[in-house]
């Protein structure tokens, strides 16, 4: 493996976690995603749509992590599936290395799906149960063949599943003989075994026990610095994507509305979507309790097949005024550090600081 | 087996009320063809009205299998409660016919579950599901049924209550499909609601809401509380006493701030430094090893010890405190609380 430039990476990250990291590897620019809907059998009529990603802008350098969390339906799964392209976007582009991704084909979107693999949510459903652990983590070498000589593909299964933490001794197993834990661990490795440059992690602890989270996340932390990957981690867990992540973006109903280091984000969060979000998380510590702002949002997300005019979340906001029903508030700096959807941005401590 | 000595089973922190609900060494096992599953082994707990008792496991704990045995609603065959017993207020449930274990348990006790969409039934009404409680159990009218149906939409603050009585499941959202549950719950006035995972399905924002919903109801009604989570966080800001569960027992309890600020169990302790917290972005995550036991070949002695980052094994100078073959007591350790594991005092630090 690379040891040269995971050593640099390694020591870029411990130096400081928010200094810029290497050169863009990614960038996403008014990203859209809209599925039909359709009504009728024969005849299917298209009577609307989901807008389920409505202009998302994302950039991601390399070595970097950035996190994107939001509540169900947000979109960021979706976005996931772009990323990978096994969703094709309606409008916006997926920069690679600065070349468009919905314009690639054949050798090139072959090369790009090599370095930008996932690991998705269900360790389950995303392990084929008729195929041994040894075959799912070769399986890529099928196709890329280049990548791993005939030869020595066994002991390099075996490498990798070591490198997990898995039994090299297992590689005749079948998923069902696994853990979620350990299924999860399968899915890595099967994502480190085309060596990407980027892994897009589609809540890849969520469906796990919390003693087993950690030794997943800790696995994560280990490959990135080895094999030197950029992750885009996607999660709703707001404690996990904080402890993982360089940058988190926040989105609400397709669009994001805050984006920043961890420490802006979580430290001063600005949009108040953010700021009831953070406040909604419950705190750990006995004598941090009672000491948070508490912030309910009242009623539900709108549909995304018919979100508000302007502001996305003017409907359950406590400072939405008219401009925020005819003006869709851009993602900038207003004065706050960071960017921000929102008219009447204005940074606010919400969770408290452990003083500890 | 060593169980543990029922004159230790109320909770410590409280003090105050009586009990409603006791449950005294419980066993479930699950009788399968490929062998017999203990689920749950020797839980004693009890639940004083207005407490909130927080039921803190992961998957494979036992903690909603207890819960499901008090409400008389676990499959059997193969499950079978093989011991133990369960007393609401004052009365043991599991001596009962079932015919009067549901007159009790029906106005009594009433529980919520983590999957509201799977618990409604999807081809009735919400209104005529929660009229159902005010009709079986009281002989309510219909016509009656239905209008307190929804003034119990109102108490849980489903907006619109009125036009939304005849609404079907699947035309609400997880949260207000948890609220109808929740009105479901507390349409008798129970002693004791057992919420099993109630927002493990919803988001945060959500959650908040349903939590803070729990909490008014609980405050005007004085009834206990059982929270069955995985969730430290939610335990934190809800509950009063929490008791941990590993194995189908329980290592550790006492008050929530006494756990949370310093643990007593290895288990517990560890469960604390494997969760990344919200407030700070903190260092390496420091998980528990290995997998959660099989419940049908739980390890000898302390279920916990080959995880255990604590364990002795062959200490001579501990006898009776080896941690591969001599199962620990739950015993009180430290004033209010119990743990059960033969090094407490050292996790503590005493």
């Amino acid at each position: 493996m690379s040891d040269d430039s995971s050593g640099a990476t390694a020591a870029s990250r411990a130096a400081s976690p928010s200094a810029a990291h290497g050169e863009t590897l990614l960038e996403i620019r008014g990203l859209k995603k809209y599925f039909p809907l359709t009504q009728g059998i024969v005849f299917k009529r298209t009577v609307g749509h989901v807008r389920a990603v409505d202009g998302v802008d994302l950039t991601m350098r390399r070595g970097e992590t950035v996190g994107l969390v939001g509540e169900s339906g947000c979109g960021k799964s979706t976005v996931s599936k772009l990323l990978v392209v096994l969703e094709r976007p309606t409008d916006g582009q997926i920069l690679y290395k600065g070349r468009d991704v919905a314009r690639m084909s054949g050798r090139a979107l072959k090369a790009y799906r090599r370095e930008v693999q996932i690991i998705f949510q269900d360790p389950y459903a995303s392990l084929n149960p008729r195929m041994t652990v040894g075959d799912i983590v070769s399986e890529g070498w099928a196709v890329h063949a280049d990548i791993a000589p005939k030869k020595g593909r066994l002991q390099r299964t075996q490498e990798l599943l070591d490198r997990v933490g898995l039994n090299p001794d297992y590689v005749n197993r079948y998923p069902h003989q696994f853990s979620g834990g350990q299924r999860q661990r399968v899915g890595i490795a099967r994502a480190l075994a085309l060596r990407p440059e980027v892994i897009v992690c589609d809540e890849p602890v969520s469906a796990l026990d919390v003693s087993v989270q950690a030794q997943v996340v800790n696995l994560l932390e280990d490959v990135q610095d080895e094999f030197g990957l950029s992750y885009l981690f996607i999660a709703h867990d707001l404690s996990v994507v904080r402890h993982i992540s360089d940058r988190v973006a926040v989105m609400y109903l397709g669009s994001i509305v805050e984006e920043g280091t961890d420490e802006q984000v979580y430290g001063s969060p600005s949009h108040p979507y953010t700021q009831a979000l953070l406040s909604s998380v419950p705190l750990h510590e006995p004598h941090l309790r009672g000491q948070k702002d508490r912030i309910l949002l009242q009623g539900d997300v709108p549909s995304p097949a018919d979100p508000p005019s302007g502001c996305r979340f003017r409907t359950r906001c406590w400072k939405a005024q008219d401009v925020c029903a005819q003006e869709a508030p851009a993602l900038v700096d207003r004065g706050q550090g960071h960017p921000s959807a929102c008219h009447f941005a204005e940074a606010r401590t919400v969770v408290p600081v452990d003083v500890e | 087996m060593t169980r543990p000595d029922p004159s230790t089973s109320v909770l410590p922190g409280t003090g105050l009320g009586t009990p409603v609900l006791e449950v005294d060494d419980l066993h479930v096992e699950f009788r399968t063809r490929s062998g017999v599953v203990s689920a749950v082994n020797g839980v004693s707990y009890s639940l004083t009205e207005g407490e909130t008792l927080a039921i803190l496991g992961e998957s494979g704990s036992g903690k909603s299998v207890s819960a499901q045995a008090i409400m008389g609603i676990l499959d059997s065959p193969p499950a079978v409660i093989s011991g133990g017993g369960i007393h609401f207020e004052g009365r043991d449930l599991l001596t009962m016919s079932p015919e009067e274990q549901r007159k009790v348990r029906g106005p009594g006790i009433s529980m919520i579950f983590q999957d509201a969409l799977s618990s409604l039934n999807p081809v009735y009404s919400v209104g005529y599901q929660i009229g159902e409680m005010f009709r079986a159990h009281r002989g309510t009218s219909r016509r009656d049924a239905k209008k307190r149906a929804i003034e119990l939409m109102d108490r849980v603050r489903i907006p619109g209550a009125a036009s939304r009585v005849n609404d079907y499941p699947h035309q609400f959202s997880g949260g207000m499909r948890q609220r109808v549950m929740i009105a479901m719950a507390i349409a008798l006035d129970p002693r004791v609601l057992i919420a099993d995972e109630p927002t493990t399905a919803l988001d945060v924002t959500v959650q908040a809401q349903v939590m803070d919903l729990l909490e008014d109801l609980q405050r005007d009604t004085g009834m206990g509380l059982v929270l069955i989570t995985h969730d430290l966080g939610v335990v934190n800001e809800v509950a009063d006493n929490v008791a941990v569960m590993y194995a189908g027992r329980i290592v550790e309890r006492g008050t929530v701030d006494d756990v949370f600020s310093n643990p007593a169990h290895p288990y517990t302790d560890g469960l604390m430094s494997s969760v990344p917290q919200v407030e700070a972005k903190g260092g390496r995550l420091l998980p528990i090893d290995g997998q959660p036991p099989n419940l049908a070949a739980i390890p000898s002695g302390c279920p916990f010890h080959p995880r255990c980052s604590r364990r002795r094994l062959g200490d001579a100078a501990a006898p009776g405190r080896e941690c591969a073959t001599d199962l620990p007591p739950l015993r009180l350790v430290a004033p209010g609380r119990e743990a059960a594991c033969h090094y407490s005092e050292e996790v503590l630090g005493v």
